[in-house]
């Protein structure tokens, strides 16, 4: 079934890709679709039948040289099982949605086509993305990882006579490089010290590279540590981590489908999936989590800030959808990777949601996208309006206080704040994380009063032919709003609630459990266990050893011993070390820290409903009495003429160089100059020796005789 | 005795006495309206004798007393010889009838140069190798000289018959110091004379000129002036010839003495051989960029390609005689398609030599066109070609045996080389248009040039089992 799920996207891309002369666009079109639907299913029965303990399907053997071995294989653990459902989910509601945002294309003229291309890309991706999150060896999920930047790349570009799309395309693909290549310094260090690139292998050895020192770049670095943030660099370039953010703005260039799919619900999360998937690794490497918190809190913070006074739609929500990876990225930092992994769940559901809400307006407004020329939407979309309404409801965090009931959004959000708090002691991450609420908030709504309340502004002519989109838009945002909604409270115990039930969740070893919910010092507790545990269920521990068997708590613990000394990898999906109590701490939080949230957006609301309902002009009074402030902020705090100025620039000043000195005059200029200046003087001057005269031949050859008579007699023969 | 040693050349003897009946008969019986039949008959006799060698030669023997030699490796020079041979007069003879050129000598010229040709690669002794180089030779001048109402032609039959002259007395000059130093003629004593890796210095200096002597014949530099003249001058199917048959023989002539006869010092011969396979290959590259006409410009490809064949030569190994042997394999096909091209090449009934004609020739034959641009990039050595894997062999025989220095000039002087042919590839796809080549109406040369173009596009499979048999036929040389 997993293998299905894996392959049918990858078959269904090629057919339509290269098939659809063949089959028509339109088959391509709901071909494409049904098998996402189809799989989607799959993926949820998988989901609700796991059982929380892995499971290892090999495919086909890849890559045999030498240590190296990368089989094609599948890991189903509960990770994988929870972006299965993600993926394919939101995928197959893009799918549908797709067949009527793609339907009619201005960019596009008459006659030529353009859907089968789209949605074959869109299978593509998928198909990429679930090889990521599959993933058995990390070259396996590099592969993922490379194929998903290529889908990305392809799709951005999608309206390739845009320059600006390619711009945006190129740059998407240029900045993530720099992100691979750490993570693939990453992989390569893995290799390089484990002798193997199976993740089991790779968990087991961890706690051994924690105590293993490197050198690199002429400094020793503890092991863990490094690889750790060489792996995080790779994550923060997909997830568009400060630093590496620059593209994630300029990708609104592709169609909206796309930016619901693979810049908010799915690609630009594979970085909190790598953290949470290394959780092992990432456990051992303090340093290395202590800046994962930092590059988390500091992009939820300055993604906010940013997203206040953008007047793009689609570019509000990208900025959103920055901030809200930083929020995961703090969560996955403290250690509470369950959690980071909720907000991703809930997060795909209600950000894919606002996308596809943000489409359906764009497209009921013809391709305006600038909120400033909206206004009073809200009777001519009224099913978009609702759907709208819904995913601000949960981006803002909207619920009962101190319950859990709310929007999906409320519960995942205020678990990260509660886990920063915990994990930071009240540090700068938690207060970062409670301010950029306030700034979500601010901006979720600002989108909504622009867009929807107010009079009609701009173009007269558009908001009259204003039109609620078609059903197959439509119903996506429905189904998505029922995850928007439901999907935090359902899931809110799996994820965050009691030690056992999110151990059981994720097939985490009950030993563990105990120990962390006491809290007491380890040592002696853990030694007790295991030796009792040793002595008494010897054969069980064995086998544990090879998964797949629900073992006995003791058999587990046993285990889990042995994890830590003789070097087995861990079990579950996810990885807490003994000493990590931050998720215990969080549950614990004052009560104060578990209402900031929400205090924090109720503030937020309460500014945008000034600003933007009460009193319409005061924003423009206000940009204009803190001018400095919000050109910084508008100007995404100047971060693209930064890198301009730094990057870009010398770059190019490099490449002019090499190309013009180098190329051009050293290279070229030794070309040109032996073939247009010494060989036809040769040339010149062998046509002069070929006189024509008979004797100046005769010469020729009584010279070449006297030549290798006197070489041999000088070197050679003259014994 | 006598019957067993007649047995063994039987194949020259029937070529031989073929050609001596039919230039009496001829002269008999009708002079030059027998000479389309004598050709065709000539050809196809020289296809059967290839075949006859090819199916039953075996082993190695030899017969009057050591001085003919019937090996592989005579035996595949022997097949390239006749066969090439028997193609060019094939493809010649449309091109000479309609011209008027088409004397029933030529045929039988062309069958006695072939009996010196066999002669030469089964030589065992200096006499017959002078018997073989001279009854060949003589019949080349003659060709060359074919057209007397032609100043060229004569101009060049003449020149080449005084260089040659000079070159046989040099090659005489030194079989007479090699005679005097070693007492005998035959390759088998001169072997136990020079011995291994010492020999005297007058013997050395004997194999300088006879090396020297050989040069000429395959037109290595510097004994290689006279080859654009005559190729020049000559008629077209002449020069076809030229470029084909005799470098074959003249290489495998130049293998047989060295390894056969010398193939103990080989460390002293392989540093001249050297020396001119580089002076080849650089001038055959450098001259021909300034030629305009093509037959010039094929005379200067061929001195660059003798220079490929002697690197590999200059190995002095066994695999060296086979990358030498493959690559003349693959040199004479390419040639015969090439001159093919060059036979098609007309304007108004007159044969056209100026490459400047050819702008523009892909529109109007887009098939010879592309033909001809295959031969060329093969020429030049260009993968997957065929040409490219010759090169590939030489050049590998050249390093494995220690002379790295003359492998990496091979392959600069094959770039600096590739210019010319890729000049013509420009001006048949991008040259301006101008005064054009009419439709050619002569079927059997595109037919060989298609052939050739096809075997080199083809033949990168596995070189249709040359190498096998080129490897063979060098066993049996080097030992």
């Amino acid at each position: 079934m997993e293998t299905i799920i894996l392959l049918a996207p990858l078959f269904a891309s090629v057919i339509a890709g290269f098939g659809w002369r063949l089959i028509g666009e339109t088959a391509a079109m709901w071909l494409t679709t049904g098998v996402l639907f189809l799989i989607c299913i799959l993926s949820w029965i998988v989901f609700l039948g796991h059982d929380g303990t892995t499971q290892h399907i090999e495919i086909f053997r890849w890559v045999q040289s030498g240590t190296l071995d990368t089989s094609w294989g599948i890991r189903v653990d509960r990770l994988t099982a929870i972006m299965l459902i993600v993926v394919t989910t939101v995928s197959a509601l893009v799918h549908l949605y797709s067949i009527g945002y793609m339907g009619h294309d201005e960019n596009w003229s008459e006659g030529e086509s353009y859907k089968a291309r789209f949605f074959a890309y869109l299978s593509f991706f998928t198909f990429a993305m679930l090889a990521l999150v599959t993933a058995d060896n990390l070259v396996q999920m590099f592969f993922g990882w490379e194929g998903v930047g290529v889908a990305s790349y392809l799709l951005i570009g999608f309206y390739y006579k845009k320059p600006s799309a390619n711009a945006a395309a190129i740059k998407a693909f240029v900045v993530n490089r720099v992100g691979d290549f750490g993570f693939a310094l990453g992989i390569f260090g893995l290799f390089f010290l484990v002798d193997s690139i199976q993740m089991d292998d790779v968990f087991a050895a961890a706690p051994a590279l924690a105590e293993t020192q490197l050198s690199f770049l002429w400094t020793e670095w503890n092991a863990a540590n490094l690889l750790a943030f060489l792996l995080f660099v790779g994550a923060m370039g997909k997830s568009a981590q400060l630093f590496l953010h620059t593209w994630l703005p300029d990708a609104m260039e592709g169609p909206t489908p796309v930016s619901a799919l693979i810049h908010a619900a799915t690609m630009v999360t594979a970085g909190v999936f790598l953290v949470c998937r290394m959780s092992p690794l990432i456990e051992y490497a303090p340093e290395a989590k202590m800046f994962i918190v930092y590059i988390g809190a500091l992009t939820a913070f300055f993604a906010a800030t940013v997203g206040l006074v953008q007047n793009d739609i689609k570019r509000v929500i990208a900025y959103s959808t920055c901030s809200q990876l930083g929020y995961m990225f703090v969560a996955a930092g403290v250690g509470v990777y369950s959690v980071a992994m909720f907000h991703l769940f809930t997060h795909a559901f209600f950000k894919a949601m606002l996308f596809l809400g943000a489409g359906s307006v764009i497209h009921a407004m013809h391709h305006e996208q600038d909120m400033r020329n909206y206004g009073g939407l809200r009777k001519k979309i009224p099913l978009t309006f609702w759907a709208m309404m819904i995913g601000t409801l949960a981006i803002t965090g909207v619920g009962i206080p101190l319950t859990t009931i709310g929007f999906a959004g409320f519960l995942s959000k205020d678990a990260i704040v509660e886990s920063a708090f915990a994990g930071t002691d009240g540090g700068f991450a938690f207060w970062a994380l409670v301010i950029a609420a306030l700034f979500t908030s601010f901006y979720s709504w600002r989108l909504m009063f622009m867009t929807f309340f107010g009079k009609p502004r701009g173009d007269k002519h558009a908001h009259e032919h204003a039109h609620e989109s078609p059903a197959v838009m439509t119903i996506p945002l429905g189904v998505l709003a029922l995850g928007a909604v439901f999907a935090g409270m359902i899931w809110y115990g799996s994820f965050f609630g009691k030690h056992e039930q999110v151990n059981a969740f994720f097939g985490i070893p009950a030993h563990h459990a105990e120990a962390a919910d006491h809290g007491e010092d380890k040592a002696g507790d853990h030694a007790a266990t295991d030796s009792q545990a040793a002595a008494t269920t010897e054969s069980h521990a064995a086998a544990t050893d090879d998964h797949g068997v629900a073992a006995t708590p003791a058999a587990d613990a046993n285990a889990m011993a042995q994890d830590a000394h003789a070097g087995a990898a861990p079990q579950g999906a996810i990885f807490m070390a003994p000493d990590n109590h931050v998720m215990d701490e969080a549950h614990h939080a004052p009560k104060w820290v578990k209402v900031s949230p929400f205090v924090a957006m109720l503030i937020g609301f309460v500014v945008a409903f000034w600003f933007y309902i009460l009193d319409p002009a005061m924003p423009k009074r206000l940009a204009e009495s803190q001018r400095p402030l919000y050109q910084f902020l508008l100007n995404k705090w100047y971060f693209d003429e930064l890198y301009d100025l730094i990057f870009v620039r010398s770059a190019k000043a490099v490449g002019r160089f090499f190309w013009k000195r180098g190329d051009g005059t050293v290279i070229d200029g030794t070309i040109n100059g032996v073939a247009m200046g010494a060989i036809p003087y040769l040339t010149r001057l062998a046509g002069k020796a070929q006189s024509g005269y008979i004797f100046t031949y005769a010469f020729a050859m009584v010279i070449g005789i006297v030549i290798l008579v006197s070489w041999m007699v000088i070197s050679g023969g003259a014994h | 005795m006598i019957q067993a040693d007649l047995t063994l050349i039987l194949p020259e003897l029937v070529l031989a006495l073929f050609a001596m009946a039919a230039l009496i008969f001829a002269v008999y019986a009708g002079k030059d309206k027998l000479a389309a039949p004598i050709l065709w008959l000539t050809a196809g006799l020289m296809a059967v004798l290839a075949a006859w060698i090819g199916i039953t030669g075996e082993g190695s023997r030899t017969a009057f007393g050591g001085m003919f030699i019937d090996d592989g490796f005579a035996r595949f020079a022997k097949i390239t010889i006749l066969l090439s041979a028997g193609a060019v007069l094939v493809m010649g003879q449309e091109f000479m009838a309609r011209r008027d050129m088409l004397r029933f000598e030529y045929p039988i010229l062309v069958a006695l140069s072939a009996v010196g040709m066999m002669m030469m690669v089964s030589a065992g002794d200096l006499m017959a190798l002078y018997m073989g180089l001279e009854l060949q030779s003589l019949a080349l001048y003659v060709v060359a000289a074919m057209r007397r109402d032609s100043v060229r032609s004569t101009e060049a039959g003449l020149k080449y018959f005084v260089l040659g002259a000079l070159s046989s007395g040099l090659l005489l000059y030194g079989a007479s110091l090699v005679y005097g130093y070693a007492g005998t003629t035959l390759f088998t004593g001169i072997i136990a004379a020079a011995g291994e890796g010492q020999a005297p210095i007058g013997l050395l200096l004997g194999l300088i000129f006879v090396m020297s002597g050989l040069a000429f014949k395959v037109s290595a530099v510097p004994f290689h002036m006279w080859t654009p003249d005559v190729y020049e001058g000559s008629p077209t199917p002449v020069t076809a010839f030229f470029a084909t048959a005799p470098k074959m023989a003249a290489m495998g002539l130049f293998a047989r003495v060295l390894h056969d006869a010398f193939g103990g010092v080989s460390a002293d011969w392989s540093q001249v051989l050297a020396l001119l396979s580089l002076l080849s290959m650089f001038l055959g590259a450098v001259a021909a960029i300034g030629q305009t006409n093509i037959k010039r410009l094929m005379a200067y490809s061929s001195i660059a390609h003798m220079g490929y064949a002697l690197m590999g030569l200059a190995a002095g190994t066994a695999f060296g005689v086979q990358a030498m042997l493959v690559y003349m394999a693959i040199y004479v096909t390419m040639n015969v398609g090439t001159f093919g091209f060059i036979l098609t090449m007309e304007r108004d009934g007159q044969p056209v030599t100026d490459i400047s004609a050819l702008n523009q020739y892909a529109t109007r034959a887009p098939g010879k066109a592309l033909a001809m641009l295959i031969l060329l990039f093969s020429l030049a050595g260009v993968p997957p070609l065929v040409g490219f894997f010759g090169k590939l062999y030489v050049l590998r025989a050249a390093y494995e045996a220690g002379l790295a220095w003359l492998a990496v000039a091979g392959v600069i002087a094959s770039v600096i080389g590739a210019f010319y042919y890729l000049r013509i590839v420009y001006f048949m796809y991008f040259g301006e248009e101008g005064e054009g080549l009419d439709r050619s109406r002569a079927s059997v040369p595109a037919g060989f040039l298609m052939a050739s173009a096809a075997v080199m596009l083809f033949g990168v499979v596995n070189l249709f089992g040359i190498e096998g048999l080129a490897q063979a036929a060098a066993a049996a040389l080097v030992n």
